[in-house]
């Protein structure tokens, strides 16, 4: 029982960090459509400036959390800037290879400048946050977690329900050419949502480094990952993101406890093929009836 | 020779015959002949080792290239799992001759055709799913074959992979690189005719129909499922048979090449090459075999002239240049190698008098 316990923990924390993951991705997809293969790279570069600044620069922590946060956001805004515009309009397929070139242009560079070692953070974390219920331990990473889980789903959540620029951003993922028409700047939406996007992946980066240290190979796979978790949720669902990551990690741990730990790598593909052949809109995608 | 003659300066075509001619005027025909005779008869001679087997491996990759150019190019259907239909040959092949003991020959086309009926397998989904959701479905594919590459023991000796004995064609050992270069290109040679002609055929304007618009194509009454599973069959047919010949090749295969990466390398070279050109793929080919041999001796070198612990750091640097090179094609021209083929060439038959 213990195990079972144990085991259910470590699920909901790998699936709340593949919620986290997820989340940057649906944001993207909301609001231009694209599918975003470069998730890991922007995950890994996030997670390794916090590295830079905290650890070789010696800045304080939440100084290098916040420049960390800055600077992904305005990779954001480059990359949408200089790659994605003048790609408006074209074939899936360029967008699609357009952010693979990037992904691996983000990894080559970052093996070139950091290997392929494993590094962590400083331990930063207070040691009350560890979290004791009988016999089991829940490790304080984890609970941080959770808490930076929460505190963004609560940030997105009302950003995308009450502010301007989250209206704007719905509107034109609903609809661009009504967008368009009543005045929202599809361009500086594409722009911020990609920028916010780097932002959450560089939050996510950084929690996968707190959690298991930080490997280029490691977090640029973790961008692969996500394809299960959002589709399972609906590509364009925040909250299907979430439910869909909690699910994939839950699958995964009590695969790797209970059946195989080799298995426990493809489950989540597995799931995937089988939710497109039944529901390829996931749990609470939109769905587009296109009949002939 | 019929008649000799030279690019007309307009369109002036009358029939759908002449819409449909693969050589437009008789110099191109001779140029393909007098490009085949040097390719065999000069070329595996004069040609070093090393030279050599980089040409090999630009005729096994280029055939699995053109296999992927029918399904994206054509077809329209992103397919993310070349990589591993292409790992799928080389082991059915693998497998067929060790533990079944057939021969080459029959083991090649084996290889290709258990490839093409995995394929049509991991193709099913294209039934519902389109673009995006279809590119995540044959990720999925691809990340599954390679767990069970790695993990089937018992039939692909894990991550030990398999030895593969020397092939030999009715009596005549094909050891050699040099021998082996006349069975990888006839093939080659012989699957790009085939996808050449198949482009011209029904079923080649269907795959066009359906890629340009699927729903205008159903109204026509082209079954599209059926073709969709055509296609992807047919592209497998062509991994699989490439993925065979580099089973044979190499003389021993482990699941490490076949991995996701590989298949990224296969999209690079279509979309570097030319979305929708069979010469496309083929440019794509040489390029990224040729960039991958230059970034390799390019670290080699800066090992030797003294960069000491470069070396190691150097080779991601491979990936990034890869990367920018895809992007920059994207960007720049996105039409790829076989656009600007086609700029310079139409230049310099236009010259002095272009428009």
């Amino acid at each position: 029982m213990e195990f079972f316990f144990q085991i259910l923990i470590n699920g909901l924390s790998i699936g709340f960090l593949y919620a986290l993951t997820a989340l940057g991705f649906v944001m993207i997809f909301k609001s231009s459509s694209v599918l975003n293969f470069a998730h890991g790279g922007l995950m890994a570069i996030g997670a390794f400036l916090f590295l830079v600044l905290s650890v070789w620069a010696r800045l304080p922590i939440w100084l290098a959390f916040i420049l960390t946060l800055a600077g992904s956001f305005s990779l954001g805004f480059i990359i949408e800037r200089f790659f994605l515009r003048p790609l408006i309009g074209e074939a899936l397929i360029e967008v699609i290879m357009l952010t693979l070139g990037l992904f691996i242009m983000f990894r080559g560079l970052l093996l070139f400048i950091f290997g392929g070692d494993i590094y962590s953070y400083p331990d930063f974390l207070p040691p009350a946050l560890t979290f004791h219920w009988g016999p089991i331990e829940v490790a304080g990473v984890y609970v941080a977690t959770f808490i930076i889980g929460l505190i963004f789903l609560g940030l997105f959540g009302f950003f995308f329900k009450y502010s301007s620029q989250g209206i704007y951003m719905r509107s034109v993922a609903d609809n661009q050419p009504a967008a368009m028409a009543l005045g929202v700047h599809v361009r500086r939406v594409f722009a911020l949502s990609w920028a916010i996007a780097a932002l959450v992946c560089a939050m996510s980066g950084i929690v996968l480094g707190i959690i298991n240290g930080i490997n280029v190979h490691e977090v640029s796979d973790l961008g692969i990952k996500v394809f299960p978790v959002v589709i399972l949720g609906g590509l364009d669902s925040i909250g299907g993101a979430i439910l869909g990551g909690i699910i994939i990690g839950l699958l995964e741990t009590f695969t790797g406890g209970y059946i195989s730990s080799g298995l426990r790598e493809v489950v989540p593909y597995i799931v995937l093929i089988i939710i497109l052949l039944i529901k390829p809109y996931g749990l609470f995608g939109l769905v587009e009836i296109e009949r002939v | 020779m019929r008649n000799l003659q030279l690019h007309p300066c307009g369109n002036f075509r009358e029939t759908y015959r002449q819409e449909l001619t693969i050589f437009e005027t008789d110099f191109g025909r001779l140029a393909t002949l007098v490009g085949l005779i040097l390719l065999f008869a000069f070329v595996p001679f004069v040609s070093s080792a090393y030279i050599l087997y980089i040409i090999n491996t630009i005729g096994i990759f280029a055939i699995a290239a053109i296999g992927l150019n029918l399904l994206i190019g054509y077809t329209g259907q992103i397919s993310l799992g070349h990589g591993a239909f292409f790992g799928v040959g080389a082991y059915s092949a693998a497998i067929l001759a060790t533990k079944v003991g057939v021969p080459f020959v029959i083991a090649v086309p084996a290889g290709g055709v258990i490839t093409a009926l995995v394929g049509m397998v991991f193709g099913i989904p294209s039934v519902r799913l389109k673009h995006l959701y279809l590119c995540i479905a044959t990720l999925a594919g691809q990340i599954i074959l390679d767990y069970v590459f790695v993990q089937w023991e018992s039939l692909t000796g894990g991550a030990a992979g398999i030895s593969i004995p020397t092939a030999s064609l009715f009596g005549l050992d094909l050891g050699s690189d040099r021998i082996f270069f006349f069975v990888i290109f006839v093939c080659f040679a012989v699957m790009t005719w085939m996808a050449v002609n198949l482009i011209r055929t029904r079923y080649g304007r269907a795959f066009i129909a359906i890629r340009d618009n699927d729903q205008a194509a159903e109204g026509m009454g082209i079954p599209i499922f059926l073709y969709k599973l055509l296609s992807f069959a047919i592209s497998s047919f062509y991994a699989g048979f490439a993925g065979a010949l580099y089973a044979y090749y190499m003389m021993s295969i482990t699941p490490e090449p076949f991995s996701l990466w590989l298949s990224i390398e296969y999209i690079a070279m279509i979309i570097i090459g030319g979305l929708g050109s069979i010469p496309g793929a083929v440019f794509g080919t040489v390029f990224i075999v040729v960039l991958n041999e230059v970034l390799s001796i390019a670290t080699e070198f800066l090992m030797n002239v003294g960069v000491t612990g470069m070396g190691i750091t150097i080779a991601p640097l491979r990936e990034f240049t890869y990367g920018l090179a895809i992007v920059l094609f994207i960007i720049f021209e996105p039409k790829g190698l076989a656009e600007v083929w086609r700029i310079v060439r139409s230049s310099f038959r236009l010259w002095p008098f272009s428009y």
